[in-house]
């Protein structure tokens, strides 16, 4: 079995799966329940000032029959009273003295930073969290993400708070940016210790359109939230691998943002996450889910042939390049398992209308297929003879086939069949080496013929 | 005008068989449907109703598009949705069957658009009717085929007058259909919404005939004479019976299948006769199938069915069998039914013979015991459309099916089409419906001009 034990600056956590400063962390008695359940680390929900909360204070986007696709949320930072958060921070690092305890603060003065970090460090805490992040609510009040979008307050915010602090401290980011790069080289410059990311996403999840108000509706109006869930994973992992490929970053990365099995966490820590937090899973299904986190990471670990989760830490960041970076001779087409095949034609109409019309479908004449739209015909030698039924039963007539001439290999069709592994992607030896826009751009020929004139001879 | 059944009929004792979707039900069946392009469980559709359409509508929850889209293609989608033998038709060819999944629920989905669309009072679910044209249609019969095609010839600009002998309209999807599929009170709602419009007229209690001897009769020359156009929809008729040999049971304990079961939806002063404890059902068809099932719905505590055939050759649905096995009928195969056993003016029971094949197998009779007999061969087809021959010119074919142009479901008759069982020999509602719709196509062609027949 796999050591999934980790070391995150320093503090030892049992294993990579801590709890999102969230709901789930905002008592006692809860972070005791998740660490006997399997949680490695726990980050408390934001200390501060004392808030009030409204009701309602949820939204989800379900999709299909999916439901909380997404969540939102307008709930501010702790609305209980300092000393029972802190009290029961001290109790829970008692009883779980192995398990990572971490701190989440956000105050607003230079004097209130100093004391809410020694108040916290009082309780045992491993580690303090600046949440820089919250996108509603606090940072109306210069809090919250309207530091994390300054990178200059995030930076001296966080130099006072290394001044203070004796344990690390992370720096929450803000997905609220339009580069990710720079609070996160500001937190760096600053002296921070890690980062986490991502916060929420400033969002508003649809409108009640019976009473003309926004969702979670709070009376007569609502307002803009937080957004989380599986839906925000491809910004969150994007938005950390813009900080974990660069050169000059490398601080370690807590990944947070839609995980909600080992596989979500895998991959954030295949792109430089060491820790994954996790908030709307927990909320959705409960501490339990842990469970096969732990156990389908290790599986995965072994089956890998890797001993320990550091070793998978950051092992797909170097592939993540820029567009110009990319090999424009490595070419990928469809291929359809006719076994497979339900006959829904779901590829059919989505090539039709969304990529290259070259997924045809078999029996057609010519002059029918160019009546139903296609532009370019199959060559004979690319008609497969469909049987009259599939093994399934499907009508032979019904189970497309892919025209490898026209295909670009876009993926639309793979990614619609409702049959997983029907339609594979398969790679094609075109016999070329290499070569990529960057290359075309240093060799000078990077023109593609058929743009503006102008861009073409620019002599003219 | 309101059609009113008394309550008390047997028919409201049964539960729904397939009962309402809620609207959360609804919504994530229909999200389950693949939205499939030139979807085969359209094609498998008669009508040919846009399923996929209507089932994303009632995924978006827009009830009222979904019906409209469900009655554009068959103003009967109501009765269909709960009546249409689906496993053979659109959900056996649902593409999850292959997947080895269950089957999207279409038929399920088509009675809640429809019914919540109602309910909710969504308005224009039919078309705008086109202005009056002056013309006027007749037909003969007030079963689905014609109900269907008055309200087509209505939205068409046409007059169209039902005549129907019966008190009520609706035919057998009135007073046919199993209770646990749909009740005659929600047959008779739907045809509501057909009477509603302005050029639809029923004229129930009137029968077509030859000569006129009395009231509540009117002779098929005058609507020839009267009208621009006739449709005949008359069905296929009373229950055919054992023949003479088989001699006579009372009359309350030996029922004809179809009459039978017209007394369970239609008739509130109707009971079994007392003691009823073992019942027997002459036929393999899905309308033995049906009375059996009810036979042992309303409480009888030993209903067999007697086939003179194998399950194999059965006419009745596989799935009408495994249903109706599963609520406690027996099927006994291969025995040929020979006469009523009566003794004392009472029924004993029913003599059959082992069959092979079908027929008798000599040396073999016995008595089959039962109290209560219902005879299930067939409907009285071939007399019955004996009165299609009223209408010069419209022909017969040996099994007495009205002969029509299936193109255009025109007769022999330049003015007179027909449609429905009368047709083809006994379907489905759901094929009266097409036939309804291709018959008022070309009726319409004709007295619009549009080309000369
Ligand atoms: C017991 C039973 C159960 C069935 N169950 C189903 C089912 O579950 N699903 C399904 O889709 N189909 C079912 N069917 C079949 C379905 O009911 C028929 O296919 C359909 O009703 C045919 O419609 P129609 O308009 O052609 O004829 P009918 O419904 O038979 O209507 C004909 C009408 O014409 C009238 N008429 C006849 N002669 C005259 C005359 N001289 N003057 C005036 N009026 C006249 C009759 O009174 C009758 O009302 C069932 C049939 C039976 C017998
Ligand atoms: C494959 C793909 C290519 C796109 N290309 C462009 C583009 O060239 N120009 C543009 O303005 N938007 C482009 N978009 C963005 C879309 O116009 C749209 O803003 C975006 O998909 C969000 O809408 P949707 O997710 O609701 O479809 C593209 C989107 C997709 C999925
Ligand atoms: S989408 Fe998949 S299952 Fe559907 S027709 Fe295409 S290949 Fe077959
Ligand atoms: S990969 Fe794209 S272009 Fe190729 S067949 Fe599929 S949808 Fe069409
Ligand atoms: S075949 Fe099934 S999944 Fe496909 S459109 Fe029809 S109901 Fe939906």
């Amino acid at each position: 079995m796999a050591d999934l034990s980790i070391d995150f600056c320093g503090v030892k956590s049992p294993n990579p799966f801590w709890l999102a400063s969230a709901p789930p962390t905002n008592s006692g008695p809860q972070v005791m329940r998740a660490f006997e359940a399997g949680w490695g680390g726990a980050v408390w929900k934001t200390l501060g000032n004392p808030i009030v909360n409204v009701s309602s204070r949820y939204a989800a986007v379900d999709y299909g029959n999916t439901r909380m696709m997404g969540l939102n949320n307008i709930e501010l930072i702790t609305d209980r009273p300092l000393e029972d958060n802190l009290r029961e921070m001290t109790e829970v690092k008692k009883r779980f003295p192995k398990h990572v305890l971490i701190a989440s603060l956000m105050v607003e003065t230079k004097e209130e930073w100093k004391e809410i970090i020694r108040r916290s460090e009082d309780t045992g805490a491993d580690l303090l969290e600046l949440n820089f992040g919250c996108p509603h609510g606090m940072c109306e009040r210069g809090m919250g993400s309207a530091v994390g979008e300054e990178p200059k307050v995030l930076q001296e915010i966080t130099s006072w708070a290394v001044e203070y602090a004796q344990v690390p401290v992370i720096i929450k980011l803000t997905p609220n940016t339009s580069d990710i790069t720079e609070p996160g080289l500001a937190a760096r410059a600053g002296g921070a210790h890690a980062v986490s990311l991502i916060n929420t996403i400033k969002s508003i999840i649809g409108i009640d359109l019976d009473r003309m108000v926004p969702y979670p509706p709070v009376g007569d109006g609502s307002s803009n939230g937080g957004y989380c869930g599986p839906a925000v994973k491809p910004i969150a992992l994007h938005l950390m691998g813009q900080l974990s490929r660069h050169p000059e970053f490398g601080l370690p990365i807590s990944g947070i943002g839609g995980v909600s099995t080992w596989r979500d966490a895998a991959e954030f820590i295949a792109l430089g996450a060491t820790t994954v937090q996790v908030c709307t899973a927990v909320m959705h299904y409960g501490y339990r889910i842990v469970e096969d986190m732990i156990e389908g990471l290790s599986e995965f670990l072994d089956r890998k042939g890797m001993a320990t989760v550091g070793e998978l830490v950051g092992r797909a960041t170097s592939s993540y390049k820029d567009w110009g970076d990319l090999d424009l001779n490595y070419k990928v087409i469809a291929e359809i398992d006719q076994e497979a095949c339900i006959g829904c034609q779901l590829c059919y109409v989505a090539c039709m209308d969304g990529a290259h019309q070259c997924i045809h479908l078999p029996g057609r004449s010519a002059e029918e297929a160019l009546a139903a739209g296609h532009i370019h015909l199959p060559k004979p030698e690319h008609v497969p003879t469909r049987p009259t039924e599939n093994r399934k039963g499907v009508p032979g007539s019904r189970i497309p086939y892919v025209d490898p001439v026209e295909c670009v290999g876009c993926n639309l069709c793979s990614l619609v069949c409702p049959v997983p592994g029907c339609i594979t992607m398969a790679a094609e030896d075109g016999g070329k080496p290499f070569e990529s826009w960057n290359d075309r751009v240093a060799r000078g020929d990077a023109i593609v013929p058929g743009g503006l004139a102008c861009t073409i001879n620019p002599s003219k | 005008m309101k059609y009113r059944l008394d309550s008390g009929r047997l028919e409201e004792r049964f539960a729904e068989w397939k009962p309402a979707y809620t609207k959360a039900e609804a919504i994530a069946e229909a999200n389950r449907c693949l939205y499939c392009s030139d979807a085969p469980c359209i094609t498998a559709c008669p009508t040919h109703i846009d399923i996929p359409t209507f089932i994303k509508k009632i995924a978006s929850e827009n009830v009222a598009g979904s019906a409209r889209t469900i009655l554009s293609a068959n103003v009967l989608g109501y009765s269909c949705a709960r009546v249409c033998p689906v496993e053979v038709l659109c959900v056996g060819k649902c593409v999850y069957n292959q997947w080895g999944r269950a089957p999207i629920q279409i038929g399920k989905l088509q009675r809640f658009a429809v019914e919540t669309a109602w309910n909710e009072g969504a308005r224009g679910l039919f078309p705008k009717p086109l202005p009056a044209t002056g013309k006027k249609v007749a037909l003969v019969g007030a079963g689905p085929a014609s109900v269907a095609a008055a309200a087509q010839l209505a939205l068409a600009g046409h007059k169209a007058v039902v005549y129907e002998k019966g008190a009520l309209p609706g035919g057998l999807n009135t007073l046919g259909i199993a209770p646990y599929k749909m009740q005659a009170s929600d047959a008779l709602d739907e045809i509501e919404w057909v009477a509603d419009l302005e050029l639809v007229e029923f004229r129930c209690g009137v029968e077509v005939v030859e000569r006129v001897s009395g009231d509540g009769q009117v002779a098929a020359s005058s609507l020839l004479e009267e009208y621009d156009a006739v449709f005949l929809a008359i069905g296929i008729g009373g229950d055919a019976m054992l023949g003479a040999s088989a001699g006579a049971g009372p009359a309350e304990r030996v029922v004809g299948a179809t009459e039978w079961i017209e007394r369970i939806k239609g008739d509130a002063a109707y009971r079994l006769p007392s003691n009823v404890e073992r019942a027997v059902v002459i036929g393999g068809g899905n309308t033995a199938l049906d009375a059996a099932h009810e036979l042992r719905v309303l409480g009888v505590p030993e209903v067999y069915l007697v086939y003179r055939r194998s399950e194999t050759e059965m006419s009745g649905y596989a799935h009408e069998l495994s249903a109706a096995r599963k609520d406690g009928v027996k099927l006994v195969e291969n025995r040929a039914p020979l006469s009523y056993a009566v003794e004392n003016g009472e029924l004993r029971g029913l003599n059959v013979a082992h069959a092979s094949a079908g027929r008798p197998v000599e040396g073999t009779a016995e008595l089959f015991p039962a109290d209560f007999i219902v005879v299930a061969i067939g409907q009285d087809r071939a007399r019955h459309t004996q009165l299609a021959r009223l209408f010069p010119g419209v022909e017969l074919d040996a099994k007495g099916r009205v002969v029509v142009d299936p193109a255009t479901h025109r007769t022999g008759n330049r003015k007179v089409w027909s449609g429905g069982d009368c047709v083809n020999g006994g379907k489905e509602v759901v094929n009266a419906v097409e036939h309804a719709k291709i018959a008022v196509r070309d009726i319409c062609n004709t007295l619009n001009g549009a080309h000369h027949g």
